[in-house]
């Protein structure tokens, strides 16, 4: 049944209209605004967001790239002039504290943002959303995820990269399923194949995709959905149960789907 | 003091001399790179050291090796206190010249041999590993020719040490039943005591002969060794420690800020900059220099320290995703190639008449763009490494080199490029529909 409630997305121009100022910036990311299956992600975390009335705001068209992949690519002037135009707009913003969905930006913003003059206290949805659990403002039960099989596909900027690996593992428990780890997981974990820019173009030659050797590892541990925390990542998996003609029996989430989804919202 | 005296001193002096020229000279090579501020948090960096070198934290994560690998280590570095004292013996022609300590003293010799059948089997499964089992990081395509060779000599050069020094207590344990002179009745033997019966109805002087013969190839093998250590990878039981010491200690996925670009993007966005204004007194005189790396002198030192402190275990190389799905990039291939790149342009130094500048570059004579634009810059590698070597920091800087200097991107990175430019996003949607998602069903 499709929830028809219209979600809320204040921008952050709107709120400083009002006088107003949020508890934290959703920072929406590029995947998450234009990428058609991303911006599900998206809706999701907003529609937890909305359900808790979490005082949050995006920044609307006055986002820009984090400059992520020009870095990882070695495009370090585009990366500092996009990192420098972002940072200019929150800090007239007065931003202190941002939550994004995607990884990559996740890790830019609190990693190389602050050496560019943005200080901000940066976490990611998953991090927030087990606080919140944590905190006891949100309440979640397994309902359809109930005793399901859920392996964790860990994304590297956001395991590797700056060692968060218990938030959406505790996610996954909170839903009372079934959390079941790949042989490589955790700081050993195994890239999607996208990281470094290689998500804009055509892998090198080589005897298979890394898509595919991670997505054929994950159905080993014959789950019934792989999880995962970063659009990229998403993709990725997705495309490699696709392409192992297993999409009927494997989805590849989202935990924020996943909550909103057991919250049914 | 007789003449066999005076001849140890002189191996030990000349010994000393050459391993000091050549770490002088390793160390002029390191310092050839770029400048890195990494002097901060030294409490950080000294638990760094603690856990990483000398507590071996990251052999481990692979349980076999870990532990074969401990076990060579704590040879190594316990035994050497008995070459302290044979160290003192060869110069003062005493013999066993902390035998004084008693009870204390049979423990350490007989802790001593313990270990270094340890080590001598430790040495000879590593060998079977590599030669027999032939595990898959260490046949690939960069181990061949030296750098297989270098890793089986180092081997046997310490089986080699290790039987020497087992026989030549062995030998002595006989002198001291025989009642050699000068042979002290000191010391536990609970292995070459086994050994001893290889010499049963030898003459005094046969056993002595033997004796003396494995004191001086036990010696003598040490302090080749010790002169073997700057031509090879087994290098790392010195440079572990600085290496952990001088590591990244920021979160893997920070990579740095290039400050010189920062000077520049701040120009550009600053209103009231003058861009055309002459530069401060003394900066025009200064070689700008080049944005990213296309040879090993672009690299910073600890970059080029990482290099020499790579043992070409492979650990990085079989964690790589993009190794592990048949490209060609090699964590381990980027080190080799910057040590290898590194020596050759030290070489072209030291030969005065020739310009370090030969026409080579690491980049395309030693690392092909295809290596470069492979990483997913995942962090596997850094991880993966027991050294805590940063194969990925080198990458990044030569693909800046590649798009800032080169504009060398592969086509589709350009157009990412233009998307990010244009649209502020990788790809070519308008910056105004960016919240288009919100009123979407």
């Amino acid at each position: 049944m499709e929830n028809t409630t219209r979600i809320q997305v204040p921008t952050m121009a709107e709120m400083m209209a009002k006088g107003e100022s949020p508890d934290v910036l959703f920072w929406v990311g590029c995947a998450g605004s234009f990428d058609d299956r991303a911006k599900k992600i998206t809706k999701a975390f907003v529609k937890i967001l909305n359900h808790l009335d979490y005082k949050f705001a995006v920044l609307g068209t006055e986002e820009s790239c984090s400059g992520d992949p020009a870095k990882r690519a070695g495009n370090e002037f585009l990366f500092q002039m996009q990192a420098m135009a972002n940072i200019e707009v929150m800090n007239a913003y007065e931003v202190k504290r941002i939550v994004t969905t995607c990884p990559h930006c996740f890790n830019t913003l609190k990693n190389e943002y602050p050496e560019l003059g943005g200080h901000f206290e940066v976490i990611h949805h998953t991090q927030m959303l087990q606080s919140l659990i944590d905190e006891g403002r949100l309440t979640v039960d397994g309902g359809v995820y109930k005793g399901k099989k859920i392996t964790f596909h860990d994304p590297c900027y956001l395991g590797r990269a700056n060692e968060v690996y218990q938030a959406p593992r505790s996610l996954i428990q909170n839903l009372d399923a079934e959390l079941v780890e790949m042989k490589r997981c955790k700081s050993r974990g195994f890239c999607c194949g996208a990281g470094g820019a290689q998500m804009f173009k055509e892998p090198e030659k080589g005897s298979k995709d890394v898509n595919i050797e991670r997505t054929e590892e994950a159905l080993e541990t014959k789950p019934d959905i792989i999880a995962t925390g970063c659009p990229f990542c998403n993709t990725m998996m997705t495309d490699g149960v696709k392409n192992k003609e297993k999409e009927e029996q494997v989805k590849v989430l989202d935990l924020a789907e996943m909550i909103a989804t057991a919250k049914d919202l | 003091m007789g003449i066999s005296n005076l001849i140890f001193a002189l191996c030990v002096g000349a010994a000393a001399f050459l391993f000091g020229k050549n770490v002088i000279k390793i160390k002029r090579n390191i310092m050839l790179g770029r400048d890195i501020d990494r002097s901060d948090r030294s409490s950080e960096r000294w638990k760094t050291m603690a856990r990483v070198a000398l507590g071996q934290s990251k052999m481990v994560v692979r349980p076999v090796a870990g532990f074969l690998h401990i076990l060579v280590y704590l040879g190594f570095v316990i035994i050497n206190i008995e070459v302290l004292e044979i160290v003192i013996d060869g110069l003062l022609g005493t013999h066993r010249v902390f035998a004084f300590m008693g009870g204390f003293y049979d423990f350490l010799i007989g802790s001593f041999e313990i270990l270094a059948l340890l080590v001598l089997v430790s040495c000879v499964i590593f060998l079977i590993r590599r030669n027999v089992v032939q595990i898959k990081r260490f046949v690939m395509k960069e181990m061949d020719g030296w750098p297989k060779t270098d890793a089986n000599l180092i081997l046997i050069f310490e089986i080699l040490l290790m039987s020497a020094f087992l026989l030549m207590q062995g030998a002595d344990l006989t002198l001291q039943k025989l009642g050699a002179a000068h042979y002290i009745q000191a010391g536990a033997y609970p292995v070459s005591s086994f050994l001893a019966s290889l010499f049963d109805g030898m003459s005094m002087e046969a056993v002595l002969g033997f004796e003396r013969g494995f004191w001086w190839f036990h010696i003598l093998g040490i302090l080749g060794f010790l002169n073997y250590l700057p031509y090879s990878k087994h290098f790392h039981i010195i440079l572990a420690f600085p290496n952990t010491y001088y590591s990244k200690l920021e979160p893997k996925g920070a990579f740095t800020n290039m400050e010189s670009v920062t000077k520049e993007v701040q120009m550009m966005m600053d209103p009231n900059a003058d861009s055309f204004a002459a530069p401060a007194e003394g900066v025009a005189d200064e070689e700008p220099q080049r944005f990213g790396a296309k040879d090993v002198n672009d690299l910073n030192w600890v970059q080029l320290m990482n290099a020499y402190s790579c043992t070409e275990c492979g650990r990085c190389t079989s964690e790589c995703p993009a190794n592990q799905t048949g490209k060609l990039l090699s964590p381990r291939k980027i080190m080799m190639d910057t040590r290898d790149r590194l020596e050759e342009y030290g070489a072209n130094l030291d030969a005065k008449e020739k310009n370090p500048d030969d026409g080579k570059y690491l980049l395309d004579n030693y690392i092909t763009r295809e290596e470069l634009w492979a990483c997913t810059s995942c962090n596997a590698c850094t991880q993966a490494c027991p050294l805590n070597i940063d194969p990925l920091s080198i990458i990044l800087d030569m693909r800046r080199y590649l798009v800032m200097e080169e504009s060398a991107a592969p086509t589709e990175l350009n157009t990412m490029f233009t998307n990010v430019e244009n649209n502020g996003a990788p790809w070519q949607f308008s910056a105004m529909d960016r919240l288009n998602w919100k009123d979407e069903a």
